[in-house]
């Protein structure tokens, strides 16, 4: 089943943003962002605009380039072309260590916890630049060994409580099921201490509770952290629910910001996700799901709900396999 | 009967202390470091050197030794590995047998190929229990080695540096996403293994007190034959690899034939490998359908 048929969580309203945000400087500004593999390019005139506690979505048909956004930010691919100002700095020339050590941290779209190692131990390797120990004192095991290691502990046990996750400390993370996996990606990555949160299809494989979840904890942990979010989905409730701005990527490009209301009823985003075709397929079938109309669930929206976003169906079906 | 099996676990536990740095390097930087032997040797010389050329006490110049042998461990990954990070594994192999070679010549230059007697290490008395008796480098060397699987594992499970070669050895790109300095577990990594290696040098040559440049290939070799044997990647496989080799080893010789101990030895591993293909205690790959 997809995920359009239940629609819990309220829309926040998608002009308070840029109020509470507005005298701060951006967190994240993207320019010109660019990057070509041999001859194709993969990602051209990404320009992006995140301020400090904003939740913003990419989303785009697949292929389009989400994923590569990431590995550019996170500079596992330098890019060819453009900046990317991270609080009001060049991470030009830095690599993918001293963009996470920066403020960038990220989830992966497949799931890449280290498997072998305990919950705890996958949260502490988040930990890992804050615990400040030297090899010989880790070694013979002096005090400091002790004070640092508990005070990562701590610190591991806080963050695992965002998801009530205190429990499976000790689990291998391999064992966990599915969604926790994906919610102990996230506390791995909030771990590292970062200023922008990356969440690559967060709820994908996720059912419909545990996506309106995710979506209640998006917000705790933007709020608690005070940090900036950008997360790719493709289940658009969540996007829609949750982002405060959408930007629509289509071969590479952006071809649509805004809120989610903008979003919706453009009609390049609509042709991007349905083929130019349906265009004149009349209105009401050309139009994203809505989830602000959640209160009044009929038939028909929903079915439209699954026309125009094949992906939302792709991301449900992936629990299943 | 029961000095056999001493000896045995004795000359397993020099193999299982050098199989421990093939395995971690393997299981981290996943290569062949085949290197690895020559460095025992090195560590030989070394503490050969400082005792007999300098005088130290024995403690002094196992130190001396390891402290060499690690920055040489580094040395080595800097210099012939690091560059080949992203290489083909067969370009890294090549490498390894060509920083092998040239260790063994450079150590013939300096110390010639004439074969030098090692000093012994371990001035205590054997220890007779019955009407056996054991002796004191066989019981010194055990004790070194369990009280190095213990330091290792506490190091590698309790410690943020162990967490974090554990996480490089999964998932290198997930690792430094979360801010782990790669290049610096690698050589940490190195600087280990090459530090055991250098104890194990002294524990080889004490229990077979000649040392020439090739002193380090055969036990490199069956170390790596152990490290297999345990499955490789896993420490504990290493430690478990080593220990039976060289039970199996000594029992061959005894038992069998001298001039047979080892190709008793690598057909052992030859059955386990037909019948475990991952070792002992190797995992299987789990494929993600």
């Amino acid at each position: 089943m997809s995920n359009k048929d239940i629609k819990l969580v309220q829309l926040p309203s998608p002009n308070f943003v840029p109020e509470r945000d507005k005298d701060k400087p951006l967190m994240l500004e993207v320019s010109h962002l660019g990057i070509d593999f041999g001859g194709l390019t993969a990602v051209n005139e990404f320009n992006i605009g995140i301020s400090p506690t904003e939740i913003a979505g990419l989303i785009g048909p697949n292929g389009a380039g989400k994923t590569t956004v990431f590995n550019l930010l996170t500079k596992v691919y330098e890019p060819t072309r453009g900046t990317i100002l991270l609080d009001g700095k060049d991470t030009h020339g830095m690599n993918t260590i001293q963009v996470n050590q920066a403020g960038i941290a990220r989830t992966f779209q497949n799931i890449r916890l280290f498997d072998k190692l305990t919950v705890e131990d996958n949260v502490k390797i988040g930990l890992h630049n804050s615990i400040k120990y030297h090899m010989p004192t880790g070694v013979f095991r002096l005090p400091k060994y002790w004070k640092e290691e508990k005070k990562a502990h701590d610190k591991a046990m806080e963050l695992l409580s965002i998801f009530d996750m205190q429990d499976m400390a000790g689990y291998i993370a391999g064992s966990l099921p599915y969604g926790a996996q994906r919610r102990l990606e996230i506390v791995r990555a909030l771990a590292t201490g970062p200023k922008l949160l990356l969440l690559d299809e967060p709820a994908a494989g996720m059912n419909p509770s545990e996506t309106s979840e995710l979506m209640e904890n998006i917000e705790k942990i933007r709020d608690e952290f005070k940090i900036a979010i950008l997360l790719i989905e493709h289940d658009m409730n969540l996007v829609m629910g949750v982002c405060e701005s959408i930007a629509v990527l289509n071969f590479g490009e952006i071809i649509a910001k805004g809120t989610p209301n903008d979003i919706q009823n453009n009609p390049k985003v609509i042709e991007a996700y349905l083929g130019s075709g349906s265009i004149n397929g009349g209105e009401k079938e050309g139009t994203l799901p809505d989830s602000s109309d959640a209160s009044k669930p009929d038939a028909e929206q929903m079915s439209t709900g699954h026309l125009a976003s094949p992906d939302a169906m792709i991301g449900g079906r992936k629990e299943e396999s | 009967m029961l000095s056999y099996l001493i000896n045995g676990i004795s000359l397993g536990s020099v193999y299982a202390i050098i199989a421990l740095g093939y395995t971690m390097v393997y299981g981290i930087a996943k290569m062949l470091n085949f290197a690895h032997g020559d460095v025992i040797m090195i560590g030989g010389y070394m503490a050969f050197c400082s005792t007999s050329y300098l005088g130290w006490p024995v403690i002094p110049s196992v130190l001396f030794a390891m402290t060499v042998c690690t920055m040489l461990g580094i040395l080595i990954e800097r210099l012939a590995y690091k560059p080949l990070r992203d290489a083909s594994s067969l370009a890294v192999l090549i490498t390894a047998i060509g920083v092998s070679y040239f260790l063994q010549n450079m150590a013939l230059l300096i110390w010639s190929s004439n074969p030098k007697a090692f000093p012994n290490m371990v001035n205590l008395p054997n220890v007779v229990i019955g009407d056996i008796q054991i002796s004191s480098v066989a019981i010194v060397t055990i004790i070194a080695c369990i009280v190095i699987m213990i330091i290792l594992t506490l190091f590698t499970t309790r410690t943020k540096l162990g967490k974090a070669m554990r996480a490089v050895s999964e998932d290198k790109g997930a690792a430094q996403l979360m801010g782990i300095n790669v290049n610096a577990t690698i050589s940490m990594t190195f600087a280990i293994g090459s530090g055991l290696a250098a104890i194990a040098g002294v524990l080889l040559c004490t229990a077979y007190p000649t040392l020439m440049p090739t002193t380090g290939a055969m036990p490199g070799i069956k170390a790596f034959t152990a490290a297999v044997f345990g499955g490789i990647g896993s420490i504990p496989g290493a430690m478990l690899g080593g220990i039976l080799l060289g039970i199996i080893e000594i029992f061959g010789k005894a038992y069998i034939s001298t001039q047979l101990s080892d190709a008793i030895v690598f057909a052992v591993l030859i059955i386990v490998l037909i019948v475990k293909p991952t070792g002992l205690l190797g995992k299987k790959m789990a494929e993600k359908v």
